[in-house]
């Protein structure tokens, strides 16, 4: 089943309580998704910097990094930021046992297993303020419950992806992708479609031709929310398979799987709230 | 007036303090306060009363009703007024999908849009949506009528059987075996009784519809039969 939800903040009114909005939709859709959960959130960026977001082993010690740059921990996970020329040596120098979630200049993102609840928790998303974040709660059906194979997915730099579905066609896209150079980490389906916009951006596209190209690339079920550094995208496959509510004021557009995800927003009594169209690209731009 | 505040009442008690009324009670309007999007809300209703849903209600919103008349003043998840036997449910805004799915009488009234599969395998309710209906809407129809005073989408009474299909807007496509058919004085008189069923007689032509059915072709239909739908 799953439940996707997003927020992106239209004016800067909603930002320092965006984490809060966040953590209480993920709750509310975690009868969608116990299984696991995630978000990316688009905080804070300072120029020439990159906020790399590590994921390590229970009780990883993670203070041996805090030379290298301004260390931010939360749970079992870490948000480091290092000049964008010591990015690359980082990578390659990285211990085995710690895994790279996301990478960006706002871009941070948390996923763990466990109810969704507890997972905005433990990472004290409540407390996180930023432009705009999406969220994930993952019932698993088709791979084992692990943190992996929970979403938001990230293949580019402030880019990443929740989706509620499955594609049909994505051992075929992602023999392509590979094709191109590009790397899969999993055998997941969703990873394939952050993979696929992070192709199409790098071609030039903008986020909403990206999509409106994935309509006749990716085959299979889907509603897809989507994050960039700037933008905030949702498409429903053609046949509208996954369910999808948005609601939108002068301050906020967000994103739910069920309405009952935003019915705490501020202002939601008088939002415009609709059904996303099948195989509409929904997109949102901050200048 | 009962009204019921489900911020502070379990959605499980109001649901069976309607499944508790009887045909003679005389709570008979109920007003149901901050719905927030739940599920199931005033489902299986059996009885004369009339209850308003204040706000935005989730899936399945008065699915099963018999006899009842309930309002809801915001959107409707998916299958809102699902296997309705009888009475009338009017969505004041938008309707999810399959809107009225397999409803067997009574009448729903959605005054946005229904969006895909509205009236899936519909069995004699009769539906109205002021605005369009999505992609598969009226798939096969068995019986009942579908009016819609904006436009359908994609695949519009797919494999259909008896049901009536009135659209006055445009149609995206029509499914397997749904064909246009000539409005004859009987279905233009169905078609304002539908109407004015639905308040909205004198504010559109009957004129204006296109009627769509079944083609006939996809299923053993014997005429001798045809008294039965």
């Amino acid at each position: 089943m799953c439940g996707i939800v997003g927020i992106f903040a239209k004016t800067p009114g909603i930002e320092a309580s965006l984490g809060a909005h966040l953590a209480t939709m993920l709750a509310v859709m975690g009868d969608r998704g116990p299984d696991s959960a995630g978000f990316a959130v688009y905080g804070d960026g300072a120029a020439g910097q990159m906020k790399l977001t590590l994921r390590g082993p229970s009780g990883y010690d993670f203070s041996r990094f805090a030379a290298l740059g301004g260390l931010t921990l939360r749970g079992t996970h870490a948000v480091l930021s290092l000049p964008v020329e010591a990015e690359a040596g980082f990578r390659a120098a990285l211990p085995p046992e710690l895994t790279i979630v996301g990478a960006g200049s706002r871009m941070e993102i948390y996923k763990e297993v466990g109810l969704p609840a507890d997972v905005a928790r433990e990472f004290d998303l409540a407390s996180m303020t930023g432009s705009h974040g999406i969220g994930h709660t993952r019932m698993a059906t088709e791979s084992a419950v692990t943190t992996d194979g929970a979403h938001p997915y990230s293949t580019g730099a402030d880019q990443c992806l929740v989706h509620n579905g499955s594609l049909s066609n994505h051992n075929a896209v992602r023999r392509e992708l590979l094709r191109e150079g590009y790397r899969c980490i999993t055998e997941n389906d969703t990873e394939v479609a952050a993979l696929y916009l992070t192709h199409r951006l790098r071609q030039g596209l903008s986020l909403e031709q990206a999509l409106t190209a994935s309509l006749s690339d990716l085959d299979g079920f889907y509603t897809f929310v989507v994050g960039t550094q700037t933008g905030f995208a949702v498409l429903r496959d053609p046949i509208a398979c996954k369910p999808a509510v948005m609601a939108e004021t002068e301050e906020w557009v967000a994103f739910g799987s069920e309405y009952r995800a935003l019915v705490d927003l501020p202002g939601i009594e008088t939002a415009r709230v609709w059904e996303p169209e099948p195989g509409v690209v929904y997109a949102w731009e901050r200048p | 007036m009962s009204e019921v505040d489900l911020a502070v009442t379990e959605l499980r008690a109001l649901n069976q303090a309607l499944h508790a009324l009887t045909p003679t009670t005389n709570e008979t309007n109920w007003r149901i306060l901050n719905p927030r999007g739940r599920h199931s809300i005033a489902v299986g209703v059996d009885a004369p009363v009339t209850i308003e849903i204040a706000g935005h209600a989730g899936y399945y919103c008065a699915g099963m009703n018999q006899q009842a008349r309930i309002i809801i003043a915001g959107n409707a998840g998916v299958g809102v007024a699902e296997n309705m036997m009888s009475g009338f449910v009017h969505v004041r805004g938008d309707a999810s999908q399959a809107a009225g799915a397999t409803a067997h009488g009574g009448m729903l009234v959605v005054d946005g849009n229904a969006s895909a599969r509205c009236g899936i395998s519909l069995k004699g309710a009769d539906i109205l949506v002021k605005g369009s209906v999505g992609h598969m809407s009226a798939f096969m129809a068995q019986a009942g009528t579908l009016t819609v005073l904006g436009d359908a989408g994609e695949s519009l009474g797919d494999s259909i059987y008896e049901a009536h299909l009135y659209v006055r807007g445009r149609i995206a496509s029509l499914g397997a075996d749904c064909i246009e058919k000539p409005l004859h004085d009987f279905h233009r008189g169905e078609l304002f009784a539908k109407l004015e069923a639905a308040g909205v007689a004198g504010e559109v032509d009957v004129a204006e519809f296109r009627r769509y059915g079944t083609g006939r072709t996809l299923y053993n239909f014997h005429v001798d039969n045809a008294g039965q739908y």
